[in-house]
Order: structure tokens, then C-alpha cells, then sequence
């Protein structure tokens, strides 16, 4: 059964895509789609609780929580691709080198990867991020950096089985250089994990910026994030709950939506991991 | 076995030399500096005075410089001191705060074995019963589930709803003047939230590592053996299966240690509990380079003993594994 025949039949795989897509749609249309200006402070109604006119209820400056969410759902979507394509990046390119030369080149990166994932992760982007100044770009950069040590083994370990095939001997016989042969022969066979990874990482990511932008050193306010709503949902946790339930509720779905069409794409590129 | 001991702690020098050394430079090189902080706030602060704190602090000199005398420090036993306003020594600041953290992360890891090893283990033998689909479902929710999301949620729900639970901190302010068993049952309490919060990340993982090896296991010929002698289904599963489906879990835990750890950041700012990973987020926010070099470091060292105990566990699990 080719790959697309075994997507469109997992019902739970469709399921996640629908919300990844759903998600890309909200993040376009905002402008559209918030019923009120994200940063529109209404002092009159600070606090209010869901109703007909703010479905998710206000926040303390009685800015309008649904419309903030919805600029949100950008931030988390930017946050996700871009930290996570250059966790990728970083991870196929140092996998790569690793796996088809072995050796000492080899040796050296994969230390350079056990010492990678001896920290404790969050305890190290926390420190690189409150050292420089808290900004989406760089959040994305750093999480992003400490990110890449999981790509880099899957693909080395890619490389290793593959490197020593026919397919790639004749292209040594045929006088590709080792460039030519990394990226254009070996490389695309190792394609469907990289991009299990990179969707699994995405949904990794998003949880990550959540949870920094909620200890106040992610995405900064004005600027609406889901993890800087819930930190004004733990400020007035006894008389708003609302400010704590519905953000937490959109990364759930989001990180849920990845996770199944991650799990999706896995299972749908090599039936044999099924689980 | 002592020699593999030693060989494993002589391998561990070198892996944490390149920590720290990648810490030290990553901190020095972002830009801002700690006297910031100190003389940007005073109005009578003047350059000068910010001169004399950088020297104080050995920060006027190379980088370089700098990490050779906090290694030559380390030698000696001394993290150095604090950059706060109560100039404390750093590894008195941790210890005092290290205990609380460590308990905490150790009753979750009980709590993740208790429930997750018997959830694997029952949805694995009834392989896809309602049971299977109800907790698949729910160990897939749980690896999506922010958990400072979750906590917040408790917290409404338990501390504020109900009011059973208390919200914050480790004590009430009536601590003092309850007996003894007040006293326990006041930081039982208090425990509950945070170790349940910290427990919750790591069971959605191990209970699907459970299960997936213990369906792998039940497939083995011995388990076939067992049946054919005429054992009963239980002394099959629970004798048999359960101790060959164990061993491989045991390395899954000691590489979930940094993620607890990494984790205590996170539930100790929410529950304001005084462990390692408040001071840690303080400290950051504060600039303190030499603290927050120390957890950093204490961070990796209690990673690698976990790691170390994991494969040393495993190999006293497994005869069919010798270390030497």
C-alpha cells in the first residue's frame, strides 16, 4: 500500500492534519477572524467572565482573550516551524557528516552529543534565554540549539545502515563526490524519519515556548502569546479561571494535532513501526 | 565491578569538563552584564563604582581567565559565591535547597513506577481491551499536556474550588504551633500538588515503554515454555514476563532523570516552593553567574550518577549482562 493510500485511511493521522491545518487557516485569516483588536485595552471591563459578547471572557487590562488567542495561535506557529527547522537542520547535517565518514569525525560529534544531553534542557534554555534578552527570535534560536541531539542520532543512524549499499557504491563508481552522495542519494531515503522528527519537534517546541513565555521570559506582552495569557491566568488564578483554561486548552489540541500527524506520517511511511 | 565503577566516574570528568566549559561561555558571552542590574537601579551609582563591582567580581578580566579560577576554585571544593546581595557561599545556597527538590522528584518517580509500570503491564496483557483504548488515549493527552497548564488547572480546582489543597509554598503559617502530626500532615498537603504535577510528565512515557515491552515479551518462546509447563496465567505474567519486561524500563527511568529535574524549575515557580529549581530560576533572573553555574553543574553531575545507577541496576537485574 503506497504511503498516501495508508494516511487517508488512519482516521486518527486525518484527524491531526485537519487540526494542523485548522491552525495554519486561524494564524492567516487573525486580522479576520478576532472579533476585537488583540491589544485593545478596555478598563471598563477588566476581568469579565465568558459571555455573548467575549465568548473566552477578558483579561486584566479587558482586552478580549478569544482575539488574543488567535494572534496567539501565530506566535506558536512561527515559534514551532522556525525552531524547530533549524534544530533540523543542525541535526541532518551533523548526522549526516557523523554517519557517512565514521571515524573520528564520528566519535566527535556523538560526544559532543552525550555532552548536549547530559543538561538538563529546559534548565539550559532558561539560562541562555534570561541571559540574552527575552524575544521571539530569540527563543526560536535557542530552542532551536538545544533541540538537534535527537535528529542528529536518528539520522547517523540512517547513514550507518545505509552508507555501504550498492545504490551507493554505484555512485562512487560513477564519480559522485561525497557531497553529491550525502545529500542527493543517501539523504532521501532518510527523509520520512527526519520529518516524523521535525513534527514530533514541532509540537516539542510550541510546548517549550508555552512554557517559557508563562515564566515571563518567552514572548514578551503586549505582544499575545498562549504561554503570557496563562501567566495572567496564574496572576488572578482565584477570581479568573478562565484566563487559565482556554489558552492551556488551544496548546493541547495544537500539540495533540502534531503529535497525530506525526505518529501518522511514521506509520504510514514504514508499516513495519506500527506499533 | 569496582573497577567498572571507577572506570565510568574517571569517563565522567571529561563530560563534565565540556559542560561546563560550553555553560561558562554561552553565560559570559550574552551580552548585559550582572553590575547592570546592581547600578542601573541606584541613581548614585557611578562608573566607577560599576568598575570596582566588575573587578570584585574578576569580570574585567578574559573569559578565559575567568574560567581557569572558577575551575581552580571547583578544585577546591568551592563554588564560589553568590553575586546577591546576601553574598553567600553558592554551594551553601543549593545545599540548604537541593534536599526539598530531591524528595519531591524521588516520590514522583515512585509514583510514576507504581501507577505506570501496572498501566503497561494490564493494557499490554488485555492488548486491545477498553481498558488499552481508554489509557491510550490518555497517555497520548498526557504527552500533550503542558504541565504548568495542568497545574494552574489543580490549583483552581483543588486549592480554590474545593479549597482541600493548599497552593503554595511547603508550610501553613500556623506550622509552628501544630504537634508533630499536625506538622507531617500539613507538609503532606502541601506535597501532594507539586509531586502529583511533577509525576504526571513522566507517566504517559514509561507506561508506553511498559506496554511495548511487555508485548513484546509475552511473544517469547520462554513465555510459550512457561504456558506449556502447565504455570498459572498470573504466575506467567507476573513471574515471567513482568522481570524480563522490567529491564529495559530501568534505563528509561535514569534518562528521565534531567527531565525532572529540568521540570522543578517549572513546578517550584508555580507552587513557590523553596527547592533547587526556584533558586535556579532567581538566580537567572538576577544574573548570578556562580549560582547558576553551581545548579547547572550539580544538574549535570546528578544526571550522570542517575545514568550511571540505571546501567549499574541493569546489569544486577540481567545476568545475562557482565560489566567489566
Amino acid at each position: 500500500m503506497g504511503f498516501w493510500k495508508m494516511f487517508y485511511k488512519n482516521k486518527l493521522a486525518l484527524t491531526g492534519c485537519g487540526i494542523v491545518i485548522l491552525l495554519f487557516v486561524v494564524s492567516l485569516l487573525a486580522p479576520v477572524l478576532a472579533p476585537y483588536d488583540p491589544g485593545a485595552i478596555d478598563l471598563k471591563n477588566v476581568l469579565a467572565p465568558p459571555s455573548g459578547e467575549h465568548w473566552f471572557g477578558t483579561d486584566q487590562l479587558g482586552r478580549d482573550v478569544l482575539s488574543r488567542m488567535i494572534w496567539g495561535a501565530r506566535i506558536s506557529l512561527k515559534v514551532g516551524f522556525v525552531a524547530t527547522g533549524l534544530a533540523i537542520l543542525i541535526g541532518m547535517i551533523l548526522g549526516a557528516v557523523a554517519g557517512f565518514y565514521g571515524g573520528w569525525i564520528d566519535a566527535v560529534i556523538m560526544r559532543f552529543v552525550d555532552v548536549m544531553l547530559c543538561f538538563p534542557a529546559f534548565f539550559l534554555i532558561l539560562a541562555v534565554i534570561a541571559f540574552l534578552e527575552p524575544s521571539i527570535w530569540n527563543i526560536m534560536i535557542v530552542i532551536g540549539l538545544t533541540g538537534w541531539m535527537g535528529v542528529t542520532r536518528l539520522v547517523r543512524a540512517d547513514f550507518v545502515s545505509l552508507r555501504e549499499r550498492d545504490f551507493v557504491r554505484a555512485a562512487r563508481a560513477i564519480g559522485a563526490n561525497d557531497a553529491r552522495i550525502i545529500f542527493m542519494h543517501i539523504l532521501p531515503n532518510a527523509l520520512a524519519s527526519i520529518l516524523v522528527a521535525a513534527t514530533l519537534g514541532i509540537a516539542g517546541a510550541i510546548l517549550t515556548e508555552s512554557a517559557l513565555s508563562f515564566l515571563g521570559i518567552g514572548v514578551q506582552p503586549p505582544t499575545p502569546s498562549w504561554g503570557n495569557i496563562l501567566t495572567a491566568g496564574k496572576d488572578n488564578i482565584d477570581i479568573a479561571w478562565w484566563l487559565s483554561l482556554y489558552p492551556g486548552l488551544a496548546i493541547l489540541i495544537t500539540v495533540v494535532g502534531y503529535n497525530l500527524l506525526g505518529e501518522g506520517i511514521r506509520d504510514a511511511s514504514d508499516p513495519r513501526l506500527k506499533r | 565491578m569496582i573497577k567498572y565503577l571507577i572506570k565510568r566516574a574517571i569517563f565522567m570528568i571529561p563530560l563534565l569538563l565540556g559542560i561546563t566549559v560550553i555553560c561558562f561561555f554561552v553565560m559570559r558571552l550574552a551580552p548585559g552584564s550582572p553590575t547592570d542590574l546592581q547600578t542601573q537601579m541606584n541613581p548614585k551609582a557611578s562608573t566607577e563604582m560599576k568598575e570596582r563591582l566588575m573587578s570584585m567580581y574578576e569580570l574585567d578580566k578574559p573569559i578565559h581567565v575567568q574560567y581557569w579560577s572558577w575551575l581552580k576554585k571547583l578544585g577546591r571544593g568551592d563554588l564560589g559565591t553568590s553575586f546577591s546581595s546576601d553574598h553567600r557561599k553558592v554551594a551553601d545556597k543549593i545545599l540548604e535547597r537541593l534536599p526539598i527538590t530531591i524528595i519531591i522528584n524521588f516520590l514522583s518517580l515512585i509514583i510514576i513506577i507504581a501507577v505506570a509500570v501496572p498501566i503497561g503491564v494490564l493494557s499490554a496483557v488485555h492488548q486491545d481491551s477498553l481498558f488499552d483504548k481508554v489509557t491510550a488515549v490518555l497517555v497520548f493527552i498526557g504527552f500533550a499536556v503542558p504541565t504548568f497548564w495542568l497545574a494552574l488547572l489543580m490549583m483552581i480546582f483543588f486549592g480554590i474550588h474545593l479549597g482541600w489543597l493548599p497552593i503554595s509554598g511547603l508550610r501553613s503559617l500556623n506550622y509552628e504551633y501544630l504537634s508533630v502530626w499536625g506538622q507531617l500532615a500539613d507538609l503532606v498537603k502541601h506535597l501532594i500538588l507539586p509531586v502529583f504535577i511533577s509525576a504526571f510528565g513522566g507517566l504517559a512515557g514509561l507506561s508506553r515503554y511498559m506496554r511495548a515491552n511487555m508485548l513484546e515479551v509475552i511473544r517469547q518462546d520462554y513465555i510459550l515454555t512457561a504456558r506449556a509447563k502447565g504455570l498459572s496465567e498470573r504466575q506467567v505474567i507476573y513471574k515471567h514476563a513482568l522481570r524480563n519486561a522490567l529491564l529495559p524500563a530501568i534505563t528509561i527511568l535514569g534518562l528521565s532523570i534531567p527531565g525532572l529535574i529540568g521540570g522543578s524549575v517549572i513546578f517550584e515557580t508555580i507552587f513557590a516552593i523553596p527547592g533547587m529549581g526556584q533558586l535556579f530560576y532567581l538566580s537567572v533572573m538576577a544574573r548570578d553567574y556562580p549560582t547558576v553555574m553551581g545548579i547547572l553543574l550539580i544538574g549535570a553531575i546528578l544526571t550522570l550518577v542517575g545514568n550511571l545507577i540505571a546501567d549499574l541496576s541493569y546489569a544486577l537485574a540481567d545476568p545475562r549482562i557482565r560489566i567489566s
